[in-house]
């Protein structure tokens, strides 16, 4: 009996960890090892160099520039969109109209809202990228003909062409096709909390912005927190929107330049596979520090209702 | 920042009632009924200008697919002078995007049934089974949800390109598998954890061995969560954009879907073929969203089910 459960074990989990063991676990053992080469990623031959690729780094100012547009997408993607994200799911919660006894309704069609808000999210995000690459077209574009034609002639912005300007683009996509994501995980968690919280702090006098923060926000923490490490990881990839959407990509003048895509060019285009591991290194770094200082922050105690 | 402010202004301007309506709704003269009705007409405001905003730019698109190129660079938000459906034809046989189409089902296809054979069977024994090493096992797959999948893409395509991987489906299965793997062995183990005991257990007294309990009476019992996993897992691979983008740069008609699409965005840009893009984009993007309202209730069960515990 013991021996054929242990040959069962082995069975089922040779195969996944096999798969695993080789796309995943190895290359990214490798990685680390090669960001201490100087390997071209052309030849098999390479040399160890040490530090080398981390000197190299310290002193690179498009890493420098990388890092601060990563760390910049890092504070405000994850703010907005989470932001945003609660603003609409607390409406559609609580902002209906009274009916009957209940002191909070939700509003009339909160369903089609959530399914609208969602349809972002099931797209593939280079069809989101193309669409806004279309839409942010200085000439022929859908933001600057409406702007057009509501009189607005002379402010017609060069969007991702105007280097003040590209990251915001950049940003504003990533907030578009994420916050309906947030409505919809937000939402679920708040028709779970009893309507009775909110009756009884309507009947004390509270406001409907203090039932938010004392009574929503606290017991949704948990998962707002989970969010938040989502939406971070993401803001820290970025990958896909600056590569096809942006002038270069990673412009105007490395205006949108972030870390996976510098990784991504110094591997595959300027044959430099040894430092753009090194660059991984940091983004790997940068991601751990921000997941726990996430975590740290925001360790409360687990309200049970 | 600069998004919120712009909505606020925007939807001042869009439904005609100023913003601070909903406030002074909150004021202390307003009773509690009162600020139900004000407080209902504002969040109809907010929510309508963002449903507003989600929508126009697919509508744009769609509408676009049907106009011809003169009208889409001369006047963008009118609608088409006609249904000018040549481009639909133009994208889908010269531009490949039927082949595009094909290739993606053939690679989701295999991964997908791949990931959730494999994810399933790891994830029932790390739930179910004592043994030494569980915990390092389970802990070793959970920590590839945390990590930047780039920097593994570097060696990775060296990997690939020894085993003679690189650019061939094979290969682009077995990495869609492994890649998915993390979330759907952390999610199913979960599940299989409160599932009840008693039923594989009555399995094993009547002389079924493991593989056939977990085959015949457990996996039936995991439905709900195969469903969700599964809706998670094609949504991400049939939307892969980063992994084909470095794994599969072979020739052009071998594309999967998202990367056909930003190459057909390159190739129709140079001949100015506008119309067949758009028409290419909305072809992609039909498909998804329409399978989406059907099965909506599942699709943001199945998304949102790993934030929620």
């Amino acid at each position: 009996m013991q021996h054929g459960k242990y040959r069962f074990i082995a069975g089922f989990l040779a195969l996944p960890l096999a798969i695993y063991g080789i796309f995943v676990i190895s290359p990214f053992v490798q990685a680390i090892y090669y960001s201490f080469t100087d390997w071209t990623g052309l030849s098999p031959d390479f040399r160890v160099t040490g530090t080398d690729n981390y000197r190299r780094l310290w002193n690179d100012d498009v890493f420098w520039t990388s890092v601060g547009h990563n760390v910049l997408l890092l504070l405000v993607l994850p703010l907005v969109t989470i932001g945003l994200g609660l603003f609409f799911a607390f409406m559609l919660n609580v902002g209906g109209r009274r009916r009957k006894n209940a002191a909070v309704a939700g509003v009339r069609g909160s369903g089609i809202y959530k399914v609208v808000y969602f349809f972002p999210q099931v797209l593939s995000i280079a069809i989101v990228a193309l669409l806004f690459q279309f839409a942010y077209n200085p000439n022929s574009g859908a933001l600057n003909s409406f702007l057009s034609a509501v009189g607005l002639d002379s402010v017609r912005p060069e969007w991702l062409g105007d280097p003040d300007l590209a990251l915001w683009c950049v940003m504003a996509v990533m907030v578009w096709s994420n916050v309906g994501f947030y409505v919809v995980l937000f939402s679920a968690g708040m028709s779970s909390i009893p309507r009775d919280f909110y009756e009884a702090a309507l009947l004390d006098g509270a406001n409907r912005l203090q039932t938010f923060f004392r009574i929503t926000l606290p017991l949704l923490w948990d998962t707002v927190q989970t969010g938040w490490v989502y939406m971070g990881i993401m803001a820290l990839d970025s990958f896909a929107v600056v590569q096809i959407m942006t002038i270069g990509p990673g412009g105007p003048d490395y205006s949108t330049e972030v870390l996976s895509f510098y990784l991504y060019t110094k591997a595959f285009r300027d044959g430099q596979a040894g430092y753009a591991t090194t660059l991984g290194v940091a983004l790997l770094i940068v991601t751990l520090l921000f997941a726990g200082i996430v975590m740290k922050l925001g360790r409360r105690e687990r309200l049970e209702y | 920042m600069r998004v919120r402010t712009t909505t606020d202004a925007a939807d001042a301007a869009a439904t005609g009632i100023p913003a601070q309506r909903g406030r002074r709704a909150r004021g202390p003269g307003g009773r509690v009924g009162s600020e139900g009705g004000l407080l209902n007409v504002f969040s109809h405001g907010v929510l309508l200008l963002w449903a507003l905003m989600v929508t126009l730019p697919l509508l744009w698109a769609v509408m676009s697919a049907f106009k011809t190129d003169k009208e889409i660079f001369t006047s963008p938000w009118s609608p088409p002078s006609g249904l000018h459906v040549d481009a639909w034809g133009r994208a889908w046989s010269q531009a490949h995007m039927s082949q595009y189409f094909l290739n993606s089902v053939i690679v989701v296809a295999g991964s997908l049934v791949g990931t959730m054979l494999l994810g399933s069977m790891a994830a029932y024994v790390l739930a179910r089974f004592e043994f030494p090493g569980n915990r390092f096992v389970y802990f070793l797959f959970v920590a590839g949800m945390s990590f930047p999948i780039i920097l593994a893409l570097v060696p990775l395509f060296f990997v690939m390109e020894n085993m003679q991987l690189l650019n061939t489906y094979p290969g682009l299965i077995l990495v869609y598998i492994a890649y998915s793997l993390p979330f759907t062995i952390f999610f199913l183990s979960g599940f299989f954890r409160t599932l009840p005991t008693s039923v594989a257990e009555a399995a094993l007294i009547d002389g079924a061995s493991h593989t056939r309990t977990f085959f015949q009476v457990m996996l039936p019992m995991a439905r709900p969560g195969l469903i969700s996993v599964g809706i998670f897992n094609f949504l991400g691979q049939w939307n892969q954009y980063l992994l084909p983008t470095v794994l599969n740069v072979g020739d052009d008609d071998k594309k999967l879907l998202p990367q056909g699409l930003v190459a057909l965005a390159v190739s129709q840009g140079y001949k100015g073929d506008w119309s067949g893009l758009f028409a290419g984009l909305v072809m992609a993007m039909l498909p998804v969203l329409g399978a989406y309202i059907v099965f909506q209730r599942q699709v943001q069960a199945g998304l949102t089910a790993g934030a929620l515990k």
